[in-house]
């Protein structure tokens, strides 16, 4: 009884700390949009409505052409057999390892008004300018479509390896064609598996910040807006922003959701994946050969593109097609000069501490939620998935303002200016990915292995350490791991919430595009994702 | 005799040197055959090249005089029932059952045959039920009526019975004979228990490491088995070898003798041996005896037949002289 009393007070107390974390700064920012008079200029200035219809559409397009390329995609990989399929379906789900903000000066390298592409078509062409301007919303859409169509050809794939071959057979021995079982059973099977993916397509597109700040120009999207008119100081217009940007987002992943449908979808049998055909036309092979290979080269240009900057020192490359010069003097002045140093160490460690604290937090509430079922149970695992839904510029703005105040008695403090603010705004953004990872491996966990540690006279502790860690440790590396990266990479909340002193890497990388150091930003981004490979490799692995 | 179903030297050629065939089979019209052999054995394999799923590395497949070796499963007309059902979980029964029908007819006229099926196999009135709702013996009949919904040349069952359990696996059996009976679909189905075999077939083809055994009724399997697997693998059977088989009336070296422990009985002179254990059945026992070669081999009496220690002399009603496989290999 008193025991049942205690865990559940833990449950409270995890609960007002989730709330805390999460819910707070929304409804600080919500409540003083409300009170605030900057409703009258977001109505009637046109500039936010097109910024809020741009967030839109722009998403929306993403998902299509995100789609357009990943589900063919997935089908290619999955059923059919083509010389170099395993080396390329792995190259395939490469724009993973590249941080948004990394993924886009990649692009302004290789595709940008003094890029290699640009350049060489312009060289070819004889021309007296670059052939295009990579600029506005196709600029946007393009790197959007290269980063995210990940999201379907990974999920397509894991939904294609799951349905059952028996499923297609009985449909062909019903006398139903190839396009109509496509129709009538693959379609609805592989529906979830479709959905997932798009609303993850379009939260991600409507958070995005980093290519339509880099490639908008004049072109705004409420993530933009948002940050200019923080930036410009009038933070009562930013409060409102913010809460339209949420209110989109919400309505968004409600729609989509309604799409995914309420079927239980429960194999009867065991699933057994459809066997590969190899593809027997030899022009047919030699087809999808090309296109595979083709593919694998266009999207390892950006990573290569990065790794050859990144060699040239400065001033050293004008006009010419190649770089005359190559060295290492980007890296050497990286890790010697103690201003560029800096931002590498605070990202590490920033990334490192808030993924640290996102894991025994989801920990605690794994086994609260799951193994001990306390009563406030659902609430802390909505509270954990919430930042997921909502764009990170929404969190960095209600950060900023609810933590810039000192009134400890309503839990604010002044946090914004000290070394505190940005690995709490990561930790924001980790919870859902370390808390559903978690949350997951615990109901997968089967409480008696925890029970024979306790019968063999194991305590606690022991437990934890040699028997539930052990057993949840996939999960947990997978969840830390992409925790990690999303901090290391992170623009969103950095470039509302740094200080010179805490500045991070993204920050760094921008500052020095702006000087033209183009070779040490570059340098920059190679450590990030040569990081973020190292990492999410470590946690792939079973 | 021209069979319904024609099967002429069909063969399938897997990787690792693996061959299925060549074989050959007539199947009369309204006929069941049991495809039995052990796991291996290229059952699985023959049932997917009748379906289509797998393509004969040479060979036919005619049904009614229209050769369809080449036809693709969903022009073939055949209609199976998979091992594990292979129901779609995103549709209903009623939309299981017509999803063959669909496209063909108007929605009246398949609702109409989806009632009629359903009728048939003992669901009426279970359109709207969810598939994962129902249970296993139900799942299959839902599986059974999908099938025939679509009125096949050719009915294919893929273990049809494994996923029951064992309670149930025998009042299904008869009811599956008597529902194919009565629609009087030619069936081949696939099982590795040949209590399975006798019970549900007329006819039973017996497979082994890929080719064809042998091809019979119940009886002629288990009295004249042409070989010494088909002897082995339908029903008991004890072999003997050297002496003993001497001394039960074998004449060629080459060959071995196999008697039914049922063929088997104690007398006043024969093969000698002890008792060494007995296992009770009810209306009769099964006795093992070690020979005094030291072969062991089991004699079905009567319950009080002979008793454990004792020593017996043994002499066989019927035997079957087999040229010896073990030697062959």
């Amino acid at each position: 009884m008193n025991r049942d009393r205690n865990v559940n007070l833990a449950g409270v107390a995890m609960t007002v700390l989730l709330a805390w974390l999460v819910v707070y700064p929304i409804l600080i920012v919500g409540l003083d949009a409300a009170n605030g008079a900057a409703w009258g200029d977001f109505f009637t200035r046109p500039g936010e409505w097109a910024a809020l219809w741009a967030s839109v559409w722009i998403s929306l397009a993403s998902v299509a052409l995100a789609a357009a390329i990943g589900i063919p995609l997935a089908f290619l990989f999955e059923w059919f057999d083509f010389p170099g399929r395993r080396t390329l379906g792995a190259l395939i789900a490469l724009p993973v390892v590249l941080p948004p903000l990394v993924g886009v000066i990649a692009f302004l390298f290789l595709y940008g008004e003094s890029g290699f592409v640009t350049r060489a078509v312009q060289m070819l062409l004889g021309l007296e300018e670059a052939p295009w301007r990579l600029q506005g919303p196709l600029a946007i859409l393009l790197v959007h479509a290269y980063s995210m169509y990940v999201y379907f050809y990974l999920f397509t794939r894991a939904g294609l390896a799951k349905l059952d071959v028996s499923m297609l057979e009985a449909a062909q021995a019903l006398g139903v064609g190839r396009r109509a079982t496509l129709w009538r059973v693959i379609v609805p099977l592989v529906r979830p598996s479709l959905v997932g993916a798009a609303i993850l397509t379009f939260m991600t597109s409507l958070g995005s910040f980093s290519a339509p700040y880099i490639f908008g120009g004049g072109f705004r999207v409420m993530t933009t807006q948002i940050v200019a008119t923080k930036l410009n100081g009038d933070l009562p217009l930013a409060m409102v922003e913010t809460v339209a940007l949420a209110v989109v987002a919400v309505i968004g992943l409600v729609v989509l959701r309604r799409t995914e449908g309420d079927d239980v979808l429960v194999a009867l049998g065991k699933g057994i994946a459809p066997r590969r055909r190899p593809i027997r036309r030899r022009g047919a092979r030699l087809l999808a050969t090309g296109i595979g290979w083709g593919l694998a080269v266009l999207l390892l240009l950006p990573h290569l593109t990065l790794g050859l900057v990144s060699l040239v020192p400065y001033g050293a490359w004008t006009t010419q097609i190649l770089p005359p010069v190559i060295n290492l003097e980007n890296y050497r002045r990286l890790f010697s000069e103690a201003e560029r140093l800096r931002p590498l160490l605070n990202s590490l460690w920033m990334a490192a501490a808030s993924t640290a604290l996102a894991v025994v937090l989801a920990l605690a509430a794994g086994w609260l939620v799951v193994r001990r079922r306390v009563v406030l149970r659902r609430m802390i695992e909505g509270l954990l998935a919430l930042p997921w839904a909502l764009p990170g510029t929404v969190f960095a703005i209600a950060l900023a303002i609810t933590f810039s105040v000192h009134a400890p008695l309503e839990l604010r403090f002044v946090l914004v200016g000290t070394g505190v603010i940005l690995p709490l705004a990561y930790l924001v953004r980790a919870l859902p990915l370390t808390g559903r990872a978690l949350l997951a491996s615990y109901r997968q966990l089967d409480p008696s292995l925890e029970e024979a540690a306790a019968s063999l006279g194991a305590g606690r502790w022991r437990t934890l350490a040699r028997v539930t860690l052990p057993q949840l440790s996939p999960g947990l590396m997978a969840g830390a791991s992409l925790a990690f990266v999303a901090a290391l990479g992170d623009l969103v909340a950095s470039i509302v919430l740094y200080t010179y002193e805490t500045r991070p890497i993204s920050i760094e990388i921008l500052s020095s595009l702006r000087l033209d150091e183009v070779g040490v930003a570059a340098a920059f981004g190679v450590v990030v994702m040569v990081a973020s490979a190292l990492v999410l490799g470590i946690g792939a692995r079973r | 005799m021209s069979g319904f179903l024609e099967i002429q030297a069909v063969m399938k050629r897997w990787g690792h040197g693996v061959t299925i065939g060549p074989i050959t089979l007539d199947i009369a019209r309204g006929e069941i055959l049991a495809l039995l052999g052990p796991s291996g054995s290229g059952k699985t394999t023959m049932l997917r090249l009748l379906a289509g799923f797998e393509a004969a590395d040479g060979g036919s497949i005619v049904v009614a005089n229209e050769e369809v070796t080449a036809v693709p499963p969903a022009r073939r007309r055949f209609g199976m029932v998979f091992q594990h059902y292979a129901l779609f979980p995103h549709l209903d029964v009623g939309q299981n059952v017509g999803f063959g029908l669909a496209g063909s007819t108007e929605q009246g006229a398949v609702d109409n045959k989806v009632a009629a099926v359903l009728a048939l196999v003992g669901l009426a009135g279970y359109e709207r039920r969810k598939v994962y709702e129902l249970s296993g013996g139900q799942q299959q009949r839902v599986a059974l009526a999908r099938a025939l919904a679509p009125e096949p040349r050719v009915l294919l069952l893929d273990e049809p019975l494994s996923n029951l359990d064992p309670t149930l696996r025998e009042r299904t059996r008869r009811e599956l004979r008597q529902l194919i009976k009565r629609v009087g679909i030619t069936t081949v189905f696939v099982t590795h228990e040949q209590e399975e075999a006798f019970d549900l077939g007329d006819r039973i083809a017996l497979l082994n490491a890929g080719h064809l055994e042998q091809t019979g009724s119940p009886e002629e399997l288990y009295e004249r088995p042409s070989s010494l697997f088909v002897a082995t693998f339908v029903g008991r059977a004890n072999v003997f070898r050297g002496a003993a088989a001497r001394t039960l009336g074998l004449t060629r070296a080459d060959h071995v003798l196999v008697v039914r422990p049922e063929r088997l009985r104690f007398g006043e002179a024969g093969l000698p041996g002890v008792v060494r254990e007995r296992r009770y059945t009810g209306s009769s026992a099964f006795f093992q005896i070690e020979g005094d070669d030291g072969q062991r081999f089991e004699v079905l009496a009567e319950p009080d037949g002979a008793q454990v220690g004792a020593r017996v002399y043994v002499e066989a009603t019927r035997v079957i002289a087999l040229p010896d496989g073990a030697a062959r290999r």
